[in-house]
């Protein structure tokens, strides 16, 4: 199996480099580029599989770059900086798959990169199962057991918990679980997240004080943490 | 429809001011807000047990509980007093040295500083010693009232100032010591009554205090019929108060009736020593009518020939009414008639009293009356004329010294006129024989009306005299002899001298209406001038400078302008500019500037002061005050050059405020501009900083080290990276608190969440400290910028995970408090040293020994400049189970949301 090509976007030579080392161990191969202009060229040539993508370039503006990355097909995760919320929410909202923060940890990226590809392969056949801890998703049956009980769930609470099992490890973003869930116009009611979030772990969670299954990234959105089976 | 009736506002508030109104008002306690209630207890004479019936009065009050402290009791050692004083505690009197005497007054400070509910003060209308702050003590009382405080107080009938001329007409003692009328109007009166029989009887035995040295004018004073007199106007006053109040109620009830509206008084005063009667009798009237009063006074051209006393009695008569209650007005006119007129009909006065001083019939007839005059030209209006005493002292002694057009006339103007008589009559000679002599009369006029036009009425009299003579003996047969043969030249004679008298009278007239003219022109150009000259002025020095020439200038007086500085004032200009102040200056300096009202000489606070302060104020606030003083002892500004002194203050005052606002807004545009300096710098130096620094963990992070030495060097290479890497990004963090750019976006966040998430970022530093969560999953979600808030928990986790013991557990817990939610993160260790509450917050603050600890000093700064941005608040203090701190955060319910929103 040939390596995975990821496209490293990033204007910082150093930071470029800490990337690259990063990656190369892991097993990928790396293309690097320091702007846009770069950014683009790499893409209709070396047709990456994965895309490291710094918003602050140069000579665009990096949220520009999203669709036109998602357009081809790579995973795309971004890397930003802790205050740039506002626009790592937007790269999100537009398709990125993920987010790393700077300074970053590497193994914390490695395994970002491994969720994004993932779904990749996966985009087109759903994981008919998804199982977190001992709690086990079966999409297809729309059962939940923990520790092989039944689990009810509201309507609510199973339509929010499907649409993140079905990127799990992945972030989604309030205002995606609001349009999926709740339907368009409820992107900015946070609250009625906040309460089946609590519903769902309630019943999921070993404490729900201290939550392990959901976890919430602040101002961001919701993730599900655990491994999936297909 | 009929509306209902309405009350009326003004009767609403005074029956507040008694505390009989029906609001609940008067059920507060001291110092709230509220003007303290005055109680007199009043009494027709000495003797009749005023101070006793006060004393059992507050006896009773302090067993119901109400906090009663003496602030002054005069027992004249008298048992039975001293008895009644037992068991209150007595404000210690003030000592005063004056001229070698000790003198005891009322210690106001002390009263207001021990702010006891009520307050005993004996003798209300007493005069304090010289240098005290008031002169009289119920300004005192009246300070105590404004601070919250109620006073109870004495007085004797014969004090008060309306009733002055009248006890005076019948006990032959003039009282000196006087009390204004609304002092008493303002108090709850409660009359201590004893029949003379019985007053004389305690007189003889000796019950009743009386000094030595008066012993023999009082023997008089008490006479039987006096007291019974006294004894009349006591409780005639009283009713009166009584039936007062009792329209008051009326009035404030709007309870349907009758009563006497729409009267209005206007008492026409001037500089006779008189009107000071008038004045007295116009507040009697008003008070019998219940209706307002004001006095009036015309400035005419004769106003410029006041001499000092005059001026003086003229600002004493006006003082007396506004004392009294009055209104006061001075309104320039050409003449008194004219004036009055004008004024009477601006006022919608209904009645006019006027003083008629004892003058000659030919006085009147040279000068008109006003008297007459009004009587015959107004029509609205009832006219009092009440007769005037001459009181001679005063006026007369002065007149030599008046200035302004001397009514003889002038020598050089008889020598020019007669002069002129001499060449008419020279040309006239010459002309004789050319024809009619009628016409040579005719030339007279000329010299008759020169003299008029230019030197007044006597010099044109004596010259028409002259010229009539002159035609007379030169020109009218028989020639040279006075004797006058055809009756033509008779009139000829009598019209020329009718002619000086017309024309100087017109000429005198005009010369008075340019001069008023000239003055008021003058004072006009001079503000104008100061208004000019002070809007170029940017420095307050300076200002002082220019204020203090110009009242110099224009007011003949010494000038200080004095600023406030940290917490005193200093002086920042005089003219003369080398004048000094001593402490008696400086406190009523003070006074002015922290009352807003004058202070010293010609005011009624300090007046032992030799100057005269007041406050410069603009916007509602005092910026300054201005010092005013003559060489001589008078009042350093006479009554009609007070509106000229309030205008040049007003300018001062609106210059000042100008001034203060434009260094202001430099200041605050220079410290914007250090501001954004700062923030650039460093936000530009902590990203140019964590850029190379992430490369730096990255690389560390990613190097294999060889063997166990290499290893614990990467690993502490690692640890002062990260450290540097939170002081960077805790640099930042500032920079966005200072530079203000916190406008975050508030959603609705469960705790459980927010703690989980800054608990896992901190799993590094975590190791040792296992966490405790004691947060209940069904807390209400709080409303709070979702990445601040994560970066406070994670400073104050942080923080804790430092200070606490090694292996000690952090609690974090979130408790429902009334009408807020408090979250507190709480660590086993030596807690914050004691007073270091507040001081943590502060940046670079670091509790001692910290340094080792890694801190960077900004993470609690941080976190309550978050805390801030957010509106939440934030605290510290020692935990109360356990040695070791405790922050706690507070929602309030504006921050949370409870209800289920689907």
């Amino acid at each position: 199996m040939s390596p995975t090509r990821v496209l490293v976007v990033e204007d910082d030579a150093a930071i470029r480099r800490l990337l690259q080392t990063a990656l190369v161990r892991a097993g990928h191969a790396v293309i690097e580029a320091a702007d846009a202009r770069a950014a683009m060229a790499a893409l209709s040539i070396d047709k990456p599989d994965a895309v490291l993508l710094d918003l602050g370039l140069p000579d665009r503006d990096g949220l520009e770059l999203v669709p036109l990355i998602k357009a081809t097909g790579a995973a795309l995760i971004i890397v930003s900086a802790r205050e740039d919320t506002d626009q790592k929410v937007t790269a999100l909202d537009l398709g990125a798959d993920d987010y790393v923060m700077k300074p970053f940890d590497s193994e914390e990226l490695r395994a970002r990169l491994r969720t994004a590809l993932r779904h990749r392969l996966a985009a087109t056949s759903l994981s008919e199962k998804v199982v977190l801890g001992d709690v086990e998703i079966d999409l297809s049956a729309r059962r939940i057991t923990r520790a092989g009980e039944d689990v009810h769930l509201t309507p609510k609470e199973y339509a929010m918990l499907v649409e993140l099992a079905r990127h799990p490890g992945r972030v989604i973003t309030h205002a995606q679980l609001l349009r999926a869930v709740w339907g368009p116009g409820h992107e900015h009611d946070v609250e009625y997240l906040r309460v089946t979030a609590r519903g769902i772990r309630r019943k999921l969670e070993a404490d729900p004080a201290v939550p392990k299954l959901l976890r919430n990234e602040p101002g961001v959105g919701y993730r599900l943490e655990g491994q999936t089976e297909k | 429809m009929n509306e209902p009736p309405r009350p009326d506002p003004d009767a609403l508030l005074r029956t507040l001011a008694l505390g009989n109104g029906t609001t609940d008002g008067a059920d507060k306690g001291p110092g709230e807000g509220r003007r303290g209630r005055l109680k007199v207890f009043l009494g027709a004479a000495p003797g009749v047990g005023k101070t006793c019936e006060m004393l059992d009065d507050a006896v009773a009050l302090r067993q119901s509980g109400i906090d009663v402290v003496i602030g002054l009791v005069e027992t004249h050692g008298r048992m039975d007093t001293v008895a009644r004083t037992a068991g209150f505690e007595m404000i210690p009197r003030k000592m005063i040295v004056h001229h070698g005497r000790h003198l005891e007054e009322l210690d106001i400070d002390a009263v207001l500083a021990r702010r006891p509910a009520l307050v005993l003060v004996d003798e209300l209308a007493h005069t304090n010693a010289p240098g005290s702050r008031h002169d009289k003590r119920y300004q005192d009382v009246e300070e105590i009232l404004d601070a919250g405080i109620d006073v109870h107080s004495t007085l004797n009938i014969q004090h008060l100032e309306s009733l002055n001329d009248v006890v005076a007409s019948f006990t032959r003692v003039r009282v000196r010591e006087t009390l204004p009328d609304r002092v008493l109007e303002q108090a709850e009166i409660e009359i201590v009554d004893l029949p003379p029989d019985e007053l004389i009887e305690r007189l003889r035995d000796g019950k009743v205090y009386v000094p030595e040295e008066a012993s023999r004018a009082l023997a008089h004073f008490f006479s039987k019929s006096n007291l019974s007199a006294l004894r009349e106007l006591a409780l005639r006053r009283a009713a009166q108060a009584i039936d007062a109040q009792m329209l008051d109620h009326v009035r404030a009830h709007a309870l349907a009736g009758k009563w006497a509206a729409g009267e209005r008084l206007v008492v026409a005063v001037s500089e006779h020593p008189g009107a000071i009667q008038l004045v007295r009798a116009a507040k009697r009237m008003a008070d019998a009518l219940g209706a307002p009063w004001s006095a009036v006074h015309v400035e005419t051209a004769r106003d410029l020939a006041y001499s000092d006393a005059e001026a003086r009695q003229l600002a004493g008569t006006l003082e007396l009414a506004q004392h009294l209650g009055g209104q006061t007005a001075a309104i320039p006119a050409e003449t008194v008639y004219d004036g009055l007129v004008t004024f009477l009909d601006e006022a919608r006065a209904t009645q006019l009293i006027l003083g008629k001083a004892p003058r000659s019939r030919w006085h009147e007839w040279r000068h008109g009356s006003v008297v007459d005059y009004m009587v015959r030209n107004s029509s609205n209006v009832a006219i009092q004329v009440l007769a005037l005493e001459e009181e001679p002292p005063l006026a007369r002694q002065a007149s030599a010294q008046r200035i302004g057009p001397n009514r003889w006339g002038s020598p050089t103007g008889y020598a020019v006129s007669l002069v002129l008589v001499a060449l008419v009559t020279m040309v006239g000679h010459s002309i004789a024989g050319l024809g009619n002599i009628t016409n040579i009369a005719l030339l007279y006029l000329l010299p008759v009306l020169v003299a008029a036009t230019r030197f007044g009425l006597r010099t044109g009299l004596v010259t028409g005299l002259a010229s009539s003579l002159a035609y007379n003996f030169f020109f009218i047969p028989p020639l040279y002899t006075f004797t006058i043969s055809d009756p033509q030249n008779l009139i000829t004679v009598m019209v020329l001298l009718g002619i000086a008298v017309l024309v100087s009278q017109m000429a005198s007239r005009v010369r008075d209406h340019a001069l008023l003219a000239r003055l008021s022109a003058a004072q006009n150009s001079a503000l104008a001038g100061f208004a000019r000259q002070v809007t170029g002025i940017a420095d307050e020095t300076e200002l002082g400078q220019v204020l203090c020439a110009e009242v110099a200038r224009l007011l003949d007086v010494r000038a200080v302008f004095m600023l406030p500085e940290e917490a005193a004032l200093v002086v920042r200009a005089a003219n003369p500019p080398d004048d000094r102040l001593e402490t008696l200056d400086r406190a009523a300096a003070r006074w002015a500037y922290d009352n807003d009202r004058r202070a010293g000489r010609g005011s009624d606070t300090l007046t032992a002061c030799e100057w005269m302060f007041s406050p410069i104020s603009a916007g509602g606030r005092v910026l300054g005050v201005l010092g005013v003083a003559r060489e001589d002892t008078g009042a350093p500004v006479r009554t009609d050059q007070m509106p000229l002194l309030s205008s040049l203050l007003d300018q001062a005052g609106l210059a000042l405020e100008r001034i203060a606002l434009e260094t202001e807004m430099t200041s605050v545009a220079k410290l914007r501009e250090q501001d954004r300096l700062r923030t650039a710098l460093l936000s530009s130096v902590s990203h140019d900083l964590r850029t190379p620094l992430t490369a730096i963990i990255g690389n560390l992070a990613a190097i294999a080290p060889a063997d166990a030495t290499q290893a614990e060097q990467l690993g502490s290479a690692r640890a002062e990276a990260d450290r540097l890497r939170r002081f960077v990004a805790n640099l930042l963090d500032m920079a966005r608190i200072e530079a203000g750019a916190l406008t975050g976006t508030h959603e609705p966040v469960d705790l459980a969440d927010a703690i989980t998430g800054a608990v896992h970022d901190l799993r590094g530093q975590l190791v040792r400290h296992p966490i405790r969560m004691e947060v209940s999953p069904d807390l209400p979600f709080v409303v709070v910028d979702p990445q601040l808030f994560h970066q406070c928990l994670i400073n104050l986790i942080d923080n804790a995970a430092k200070y606490g013991n090694p292996d000690s557990p952090i609690t974090i817990a979130a408790r429902r408090e009334p009408g807020a939610l408090a979250l507190m993160v709480m660590d086993e260790g030596p807690g914050l040293p004691p007073g270091s509450e507040d001081r943590i917050f502060e940046t670079f603050a670091r509790i001692e020994g910290s340094d080792r600890k890694g801190g960077t000093g900004l993470g609690l700064a941080i976190v309550r400049g978050f805390c801030m941005a957010m509106g939440l608040r934030i605290s510290a203090a020692n935990r109360a189970d356990h040695p070791g701190a405790c922050f706690t955060i507070r929602f309030d319910e504006a921050h949370l949301i409870t209800g289920d929103p689907q």
